[in-house]
This record gives structure tokens, sequence and C-alpha cells, in this order.
């Protein structure tokens, strides 16, 4: 499956600049994987030691907060957009 | 102008009084003075590192006392330059800390202990008039001319006037199903105010994508990259509240959760006065409240936990309605060490809190000082909070605000205009 993942401005280094970059993967997970394949360093920025998403990274599929729904396990349809947001904005 | 290109470019030149850097609250990793708000490293969040090693605490204290009636007192303490009191803003802060002895004996707290911090007092009628009033000064020291946020309504209205006051443009962005006055109070400074198809975190999201994107460049959004300084603001609540208690703790604070910013700052706040000696070192107990349709730390606090699951918010208190806060697990940290507690109220016991404080205070508070009062009962029929101790409950807003959740509330009769009428009502 082929996404569009948005990269947020401090994982931009990883991007070389780029604001949106393609990524393949069945589910987000595998959307990380392959990101870290072609722009190495950005999974442990997204993940913890534990290969989880850190705590404040907020991830969506489409609209999706993937919190809400089965968090890496979270199907990524083809063409879906992925945003990686960081989550200590607001209030 | 992207928003990392002014943070390269101003590091050296920007004058932000004692702030000397932005350390990550979770790594440690310090930045340089700038408009970001996320560790490059872990996400976390970034906040103000500062340089107080040259204060005298009694110098410190007259300079204070002698300031202005605002929170611009405060300006050693505050990432501002010296002179902020002399730039245009508008000037909040400074509002009635109220000896409430007549909810104290409504809720059976000892006489002469239980005051009320009313911040409806505030320019645009709420607490958000400090965070915004330092916002804006670093938006103005990093060259930013237009000034944005996510709003749940009071702060749409406090970055609307305080751009005015300063000459900037505003351009915010609102659930589009807010209350209607606070729609009015946010539009009539004549910024742009624009609604989203969504709940508080839809609009949180898409500002946080639109500061990535160049349809967002030059702009300062104060609580996404401005948040560190912004956040701030709300440490001069804990400031005031000790200086107005004689630079006295109080023993026990309930204060309102939305992203859980303002109550952290609070006990930023408190640390300080405690470090830079401006009040003796003594235990407070510092208590979040939450109302029940949106109250994910406090169901993180009650589990245990230290993370806290997003909810989606379905309550009257709209302005707490922050169904996934950004600062909810330091929350959880402040609550479990300093003795307190989270606790949350259904809509129904929101609305009799709003009338049981107006009635015996004369304070018409906004849906979320219902919640503060209403949590603040509670604890004290639950054994939780000390009646016997000197506590200090926010009220964050205005009740004008906020007027269908009291919708009902009217006259008592309608007579003719003679005296047998009036008799006749039962009102003689």
């Amino acid at each position: 499956m082929s996404v569009t993942v948005r990269i947020p401005t401090i994982l931009r280094t990883y991007t070389g600049g780029q604001a949106e970059v393609a990524a393949e993967g069945a589910n987000l997970g595998e959307v990380i994987a392959d990101l870290e394949k072609n722009h190495t360093g950005i999974a442990a920025r997204v993940l913890d030691d534990q290969g989880k998403l850190r705590r404040f990274v907020n991830v969506y599929v489409n609209d999706d907060d993937v919190r809400f729904e089965q968090g890496l396990e979270t199907a990524t349809p083809d063409g879906a957009g992925v945003s990686i947001i960081p989550a200590v904005a607001g209030g | 102008m992207a928003a990392q290109t002014v943070a390269s470019t101003t590091e050296s030149t920007v004058d932000l009084g004692p702030a000397a850097a932005l350390s990550c609250r979770e790594c440690g990793h310090r930045v340089p003075l700038g408009p970001v708000f996320a560790c490059e490293e872990c996400f976390g969040p970034l906040e103000i590192a500062y340089d107080f090693s040259a204060y005298d605490t009694e110098e410190l204290r007259k300079r204070i006392e002698a300031g202005p009636a605002n929170i611009w007192r405060y300006a050693p303490l505050l990432p501002v330059p010296a002179d902020v009191a002399t730039k245009p803003n508008i000037n909040p802060g400074w509002t009635q800390l109220v000896k409430a002895d007549n909810l104290a004996r409504e809720l059976g707290v000892d006489a002469g202990k239980l005051f009320i911090k009313d911040d409806s007092g505030n320019p645009t009628h709420s607490f958000k008039d400090r965070v915004v009033a330092q916002a804006l000064e670093a938006a103005r020291a990093f060259g930013f001319t237009t000034l944005s946020c996510s709003s749940t309504g009071n702060l749409a209205g406090a970055v609307g006037a305080a751009a005015a006051r300063a000459g900037f443009r505003s351009c915010v962005f609102i659930p589009h199903d807010l209350e209607q006055g606070k729609v009015v109070m946010a539009a009539i400074y004549g910024g742009e105010l624009v609604g989203i198809e969504g709940n508080y975190d839809d609009v949180n999201r898409f500002c946080s994508e639109l500061i990535g994107d160049p349809a967002g460049e030059g702009w300062g959004f104060v609580n996404v990259n401005l948040r560190p300084y912004y956040a701030e603001g709300s440490k001069t609540l804990a400031y005031e509240i000790c200086e107005q208690l004689g630079w006295q703790l109080p023993d026990q604070l309930v204060v309102p959760i939305a992203s859980g910013s303002q109550l952290t700052k609070i006990d930023k706040g408190l640390q300080e006065l405690i470090k830079l000696g401006l009040v003796e070192d003594k235990p407070y107990k510092i208590f979040g409240a939450q109302a029940e349709g949106c109250s994910p730390v406090s169901v993180a606090f009650k589990a245990g936990h230290d993370v806290v699951r997003p909810q989606k918010p379905n309550t009257i208190a709209k302005s707490l309605a922050i169904g996934n806060p950004a600062d909810g697990p330091y929350v959880l940290d402040i609550a479990r060490r300093t003795g307190g507690a989270v606790e949350d109220v259904t809509d129904e016991q929101v609305v009799d809190a709003i009338k049981v404080l107006a009635r015996t205070e004369g304070i018409f508070a906004e849906t979320a000082g219902g919640v503060t009062v209403g949590v603040t009962r509670k604890l004290i029929e639950n054994g939780v909070l000390d009646p016997t101790k000197t506590t200090v409950v926010l009220n964050t807003g205005d009740g004008l605000k906020t007027l269908d959740a009291v919708a009902g509330t009217g006259l008592t009769a309608t007579i003719r205009p003679n005296l047998d009428s009036f008799r006749e009502a039962g009102l003689a």
C-alpha cells in the first residue's frame, strides 16, 4: 500500500526538508519501517526504546488518531494520508 | 519567514529578560530561544530555562511590590524584556483574590480559609489574557506580525484583543459549534475567526499542520510555536495568589484542567517562589478539576496510570473540552507528588456549582469555574480536601461567556405595577 506521510518541521532534517514523502506499508508500523529505510534515523524519533509510539507524538491515518484505532497496527489503505504531529500543542 | 529560520537568526539578539534557553521537559535537551515548541530529540515539550542567579530576595520582593498592578510586576520572573510595561499589550492580571466566607459556610470550610482567585476580571474576562500577553511579547521578539491559535473560545478573544492593541493581524481557529457568547467576544476585535468542522482536538491538529506549511509561515501560533512562552503566563496566577496571601503559599489549590498547562505552570511558579526565598517552603497540594464528559486526566489519576488515554469530549464545559491534553502526564505527576488529586463532576453539578458561587459570593463563573467549585465540594464531601486548610479555588472565566449553561435562570415573578400585585406574588 502506498501512502503519503506528512512530516513535521522538526523531522524534516531526515527528509531533506521535504514536508511530504511517500511510503509503503499495510499498517502504520510497516509505514514507519519503510520510512526508516529511506530516511535513516527517523524511526527512533517517532518510536521509543520499546518500539512504541513516543508519548508526545500524535499520528493520524487520514483523520483518525491512531490511539483511538489500533496504534501501530492501524491499517494504512492505499492512498491514505499519514500525519505525524508533535502532541504538545494547544491548551 | 519560516519558523526555523527565525529561530536560527534571532538566538543571539532576542531580548526576553531572564529567559536563557529552551529546555526539553522530558530529556533536558537545550536549544536557543526561538519559536519552537517540541524537542527535536524526543518530541517532548520545550519550556523556558531562566537565569535568576543575580536576584537578591528582598530587592526582588520590593521591585515586585513597586511594580504595576498587572502581571508585569513579575517581569523579572518572566520571558519578557525589562521594559515590557511600556509596550502596547493588554496588561492583564492582579485580579481579585476573594475571601469566600459565604461559600465556605455552604461547603463546610472553616471561616477565612477559602478563597476564589477570580480571573474573570481580566481584559477579555478569562485567564487567557495572561498567557496571550506573554505570547505577544515573544511574537514581537521573533518578528511575527500575525497572531493565531487553536481555541475553545476564551483564547480566541484574548488573541483578538491583544492583536488589536498591538497592531498585529489575527487569524484564529475554533470549533464551529462554540457558545455564541464566545464567538461574538472573539469576533468583535476585528480579526479573522474561522470555525473548523470538528472538536478542539481537530482544530489543534489542523493548526499543528498549518504551522509546518508555507501557508502558516510568519505566523505566531500562541499555543503552538509560541507555547513555551505563552504557557509561562500561568505562573503569574501562582505569584499573585502568594503575594495576595501576604507572600504565603496556600495549603491547597483547585485548578481546572484542559490541556493541563495552567496547572503545571502554577506548580512551576510556586516552586520558583520557594527557590527564590519569596515564600516559606512548606507542603502544598494541587487538585485538578475536570468535567466528567471530558475527564481523561481524572480517569488516568483514579486508575493509577501515568499516561492519559484521549477521550472524545462531551460536556457543557467547552473551555475544558480537550480530549487529548498535552500536559496530562505532568498533571498526574504533580497531583501525586504534592498529595493532591484529580476529580471530575457531571454537567449537572457544574451548573449547580455556578449557581452556588453566584448566590454566595456574587461571582458569576463560566462553566470552568463551575467545574472547580463543583470539584471542591466533591473533594470535601469525600474527605480528600481538608476544610481546615487555606484553599484557593480558581475561577478562570466570566459566566457571561457561557449563558447557555444556566439558561432557564430568570424572573422570579412578573407582576402588574402596583403594591397589591407585589404582595400577591409573595414578595413583601
